[in-house]
Formats: C-alpha cells, structure tokens, sequence
C-alpha cells in the first residue's frame, strides 16, 4: 500500500473524495452564503436594525413562527398517531397509505399550494363546509397553518416509525405483567422511549415550515401584517430591487434556521446513539 | 457476503402477548382515526389537482399540456434536472464515501453542513445566487462586461436547484454505508483489488436501492423545485419558465383548469417517485 493512505486506514480514494466534496460544497454553498454573510450590499447596522424592527418584518415572522409552531404541534400528534397504526396494525390498504406518507416530499410544493387553496378557498371542497359559518379558512393564518401541517407531517412519521419498529415489547409486557393498564403502559413506558423522534419530527418539520414558501404563497393572500410569511417579504423585498432590506430579513431567518439545524442533529445524533 | 444484513429483524407479531394489545375496539377507532387523517390531509389534495384539471373537459386539459408555453417548461424542467441529478449524484457518492469510510477533523461540520439546504428556506437558496451574480452582486459588473448572463437565464436555475436538492443523494448514502463499516472494502484491498473498482464491485451492491432512491427524490426536487427558482428565473415565458413556474402563472392569471393540468403532470411525477420509492425499500429490505 501507498504509505499516503496508510494514515487513514487501508481503503483509498480519502484524497480526491474529501477534496471533490470540500470544492462543490464551497462552490454551491459556501461561496454563496458567504455573500449573504459577508454582507455584499452594503447593509450597516443602521439599516439591518431598521429593517429587522420594521413593525411588516416583525408581523412576518410572528405569522411564520406561529403558523410553523402550530402546524409542527398538530402533525407531532397526527403523526404519532399514524406512525403507531402503521407499525402496530395490519389492515388492508395499509401499504398504499404507508406510501403516501411520502407524497409532501415528492409533490412540488407550487402544486400542493393551489390544490390546498382550491380545497380551502369560500367555494372549495371543505372551505365552502365553513363559509356559513362565517369561518374563512383560505387567506388566513389557519390556511397557512394547514398547507406547513401537509409538507410537515411526512417528518413527523418518518421519524417516529422507525424508532417504534425497534422498540422492545419486553418492557411493555413486563408492565403488562405488574398490572399496569393499556394506557398506563403507553404513557410511562412507550411515550418516554418516543419522545426523542418526536421532538425531532417536531424541530423538521417546524424548521421545514418556518423557510416554506411554494406550498403557502397561493393559501395565505399575502396580506402585510396579516399573512404575509418571513421569505415572501424577502421576495418582495427583492422584487422592489432593495437587496440590503432582503438580506436583513435572510440573515435573521438564516440565524433561527442554523440554530434548528444544529438541534436537530444532536437530537438525531442521541436517537442512533441508544438505537444501538 | 451475497444479501446485506436487515436493517430491522422481522419479529414476528404473533410472538407479542396479548397482554400488550389493545382491545379490538381501540384498535380500529384508531385505525380509523389515522385512515381519515390521511385521507383528508393528503389523498384530498391529490384528487383535487385531477378533479380540478378535468373541469372543463379533455379538450382543455389537452390544450393546456400541449401549448408551447407549457412544453417549453416542461422542456426546461427536464433540462434542468438532467444537469443537477448527475453533478449532485456525483457529489453524494463522493461525500459519502469520505465521510463513512474515513476518520478526520470536523467530519460532524460537513455533515451539517450538507443538512443545510434542509433548513434553510429555498427563498434564501435563490438569493444567495443573486447577491453573487446578480447585476448588483460580487460578480455582476464582471459577467456584464463579458456579456454573460446567469440570473434570469438557464445558469442562474440550474445553481439555484443544485443547492436546494444537493443533500439528497448523500443523506440517503452516509447512515447505509455507516451502518455497513469497512470490513469488506478492506478486505476487497487484502485481496488486490483497487481504487474505484471496490467502490464499483463490493461497495455498489450494498448500496444500490438506496442509492436510487435517493437519486429519484432529488429528481423529484429538482424537477418541482419553486421558492429558489422563482427568485433567479426572472419568469420570462418560452424562456426561463420552468413547469411549477408555469402553474403558478396560469393560475396568477385566472386559468385555473388549465394551471391545474400542468400541475397534474407534476402530480404524476411525484406518484411515480413514490412507485420507484416502494419498490426500491421492498428490494433493499429482502
């Protein structure tokens, strides 16, 4: 063997891969985002603070966060839900519903953005089921909230699924066994193991809600301070040519998705460590 | 080594007590419950897009798929993705073979870092591509001396999908070939075989399905991709107007059955990504 590749073990290729995978990631990410960072447009701190505390910006992130937060809270729930059934049951169908699951990952968030406003709009399928009731689902908060819950709820079950699938039963049965009921079992013996992936699913799916744009650019309106989301404003920020109010409203939003980002993986990273 | 090991050992149900099942009752309202949840939160939007585009009759729909306009997206939509799935395969073997079969500084950064397009809104993907080459970007003064246009035109796209759907391949690769170690490569090396042609022979077999399944999902991406597009794209019809793009002009402008039928295309798209996915984990799992 080379003795180059003797200090990283015998297999080879450490050389051109690191160095392949170090170069595309500069050139498609880093290179980029550094613009971002390194503030190319001139932004001071005047104006990235008058920007960030504009009363538009902070309506923006308050509907992003909270719809992101709602939309995360309900799919943790759903998504427990549907991940025990399809673990814990047999019933017919349940292969194609398993595969469903995946149909926000592969749909292109333009078409679930106007299936969902067609579904939810006054003369839509469920939206005219609330319109005497003088309940508007389309152009509001809960719109938005429903359009993060479809391209969120695949984290939620993909991450509780498999952690489930490994679960032990001897515990179960032993509580079983000591005369614990059904749902005492679930609370102090099952939930406790899946409240890791929970949380995970929750953090995925609240990061992914949080940075959506297709799937909720149709549903919400875009009204300023009342459904207007975090990157629309940036878009529109872009649109009008005022890149330093854009990247003032990226860098915040950037900043809380680094922050989920790296929660996400220690969380991940506790999941595999007691899978094994 | 012919099979690789099952991730998951097949317990047999049968061998759970009775003691840990629910009574039959909770069983199915439960079962229940999750079908309906389903059903509402993700077959209803699929029917719709079908329903929605068929309103008008065939004749519309036909119409609607065959205008220039639209196979001139579609045409750029497949373009698009036979230039990024390749570069983007390319990189997730490559980072994934780095990462998993060698011990370095900052592997867990590199990880991370190739997690972040997950995080970070497509929105941002795109911008981050005008700042550089944009008339008012780094670049943007040198590409308009050159006569060289990357932000609304075919480049600008291109990177702007590259960075939304290049995790893709590697995320799937790094914990299969984690889980699966080193011991056959290195024997592979014992036995004089070399370089690429371990990867090619021992390593390849393991991790063919999820290879592919993690190609098709960032096709699946990099064919739907809307937030990063839209921002580069410029929307120019004809030109720079990719399929998604294309749904949301048509239904900017009131054509509703017409935006819902090249929206069903993409919908076919991503049934078929799910049939490839099924099958993929039904082979990896024998």
């Amino acid at each position: 063997m080379h003795s180059s590749t003797s200090k990283r073990g015998v297999l080879p290729g450490f050389g051109i891969t690191m160095g392949y995978s170090v170069l595309y990631i500069s050139l498609v990410v880093l290179i980029p985002l550094s613009a971002l960072l390194l503030n190319s447009t001139g932004l001071t701190w005047e104006k990235f603070w008058d920007v960030a505390t504009d009363s538009r910006v902070l309506a923006s992130y308050k509907i992003s966060f909270l719809t992101a937060a709602a939309a995360g809270l309900i799919d943790t729930v759903l998504g427990l839900l549907i991940a025990w059934v399809l673990v814990r049951y047999e019933f017919p169908g349940k292969g194609i519903f398993d595969a469903m699951i995946d149909l926000p990952f592969a749909l292109p968030t333009a078409v679930a953005g106007v299936s969902l406003t067609a579904i939810y709009s006054a003369n839509g399928w469920i939206g005219s089921l609330f319109e005497p009731l003088g309940i508007k689902i389309a152009f509001t908060p809960i719109g938005i909230t429903l359009a993060l819950m479809f391209i969120g709820i695949p984290f939620v079950v993909r991450t509780v699924q498999p952690v489930l699938q490994e679960l032990e039963t001897e515990v179960e049965e032993a509580a079983a066994t000591l005369g614990a009921s059904r749902f005492r079992t679930f609370r102090s013996v099952i939930l406790p193991e899946l409240l890791p992936p929970l949380l995970t699913g929750f953090a995925l799916a609240f990061a992914r809600g949080i940075g959506e744009y297709g799937s909720v650019v149709f549903i919400s309106g875009n009204m300023p301070m009342k459904t207007e989301i975090a990157p629309l404003l940036i878009m529109s920020k872009l649109e009008q040519f005022d890149y330093a109010g854009a990247t003032a409203v990226a860098l915040i939003l950037l900043l809380i998705s680094f922050v989920l980002l790296l929660l996400i993986n220690s969380l991940q990273r506790k999941i595999r460590k007691t899978a094994k | 080594m012919a099979g690789s090991v099952p991730l998951s050992t097949n317990r047999p149900s049968t061998a759970r007590q009775r003691k840990t099942n629910e009574s039959s009752a909770v069983k199915w309202i439960l079962i229940g419950a999750a079908v309906l949840v389903l059903l509402w939160l993700i077959v209803l939007p699929l029917i719709v897009v079908l329903t929605e585009a068929l309103k008008q009759g065939w004749l519309v729909y036909i119409e609607a798929i065959s205008d220039p306009d639209a196979l001139s997206a579609l045409k750029l939509t497949l373009l698009v993705a036979v230039i990024t799935v390749p570069l983007n395969t390319i990189f997730g073997v490559a980072a994934a073979w780095a990462i998993t079969k060698f011990k370095f500084r900052g592997k867990q950064w590199l990880v991370t870092l190739i997690d972040l397009p997950f995080a970070v809104s497509p929105v941002i993907g795109g911008l981050i591509y005008v700042l550089v080459y944009g008339a008012n970007g780094w670049f943007g003064p040198w590409l308009q001396e050159h006569d060289l246009k990357i932000i609304f035109a075919l480049p600008g796209i291109i990177l702007a999908t590259l960075f939304v759907t290049f995790p893709f391949v590697a995320r799937e690769l790094i914990p299969l070939m984690e889980d699966q170690g080193q011991q056959e490569e290195e024997a592979a090396v014992m036995l004089g075989a070399r370089g690429f042609k371990i990867f090619w022979k021992v390593t390849l077999p393991n991790i063919k399905w999820g290879l592919l399944y993690g190609i098709i999902l960032c096709n699946a991406r990099a064919m739907g991709e809307f937030g990063a597009v839209s921002v580069v794209s410029g929307h120019i019809r004809g030109e720079t107007n990719t399929l998604p793009l294309h749904v949301e002009i048509l239904y900017n402008e009131y054509q509703f059955s017409a935006s819902f039928a090249v929206a069903s295309l993409l919908l076919l798209l991503a049934l078929v990504t799910l049939l490839f996915k099924s099958w993929f984990t039904r082979k990896s799992n024998h």
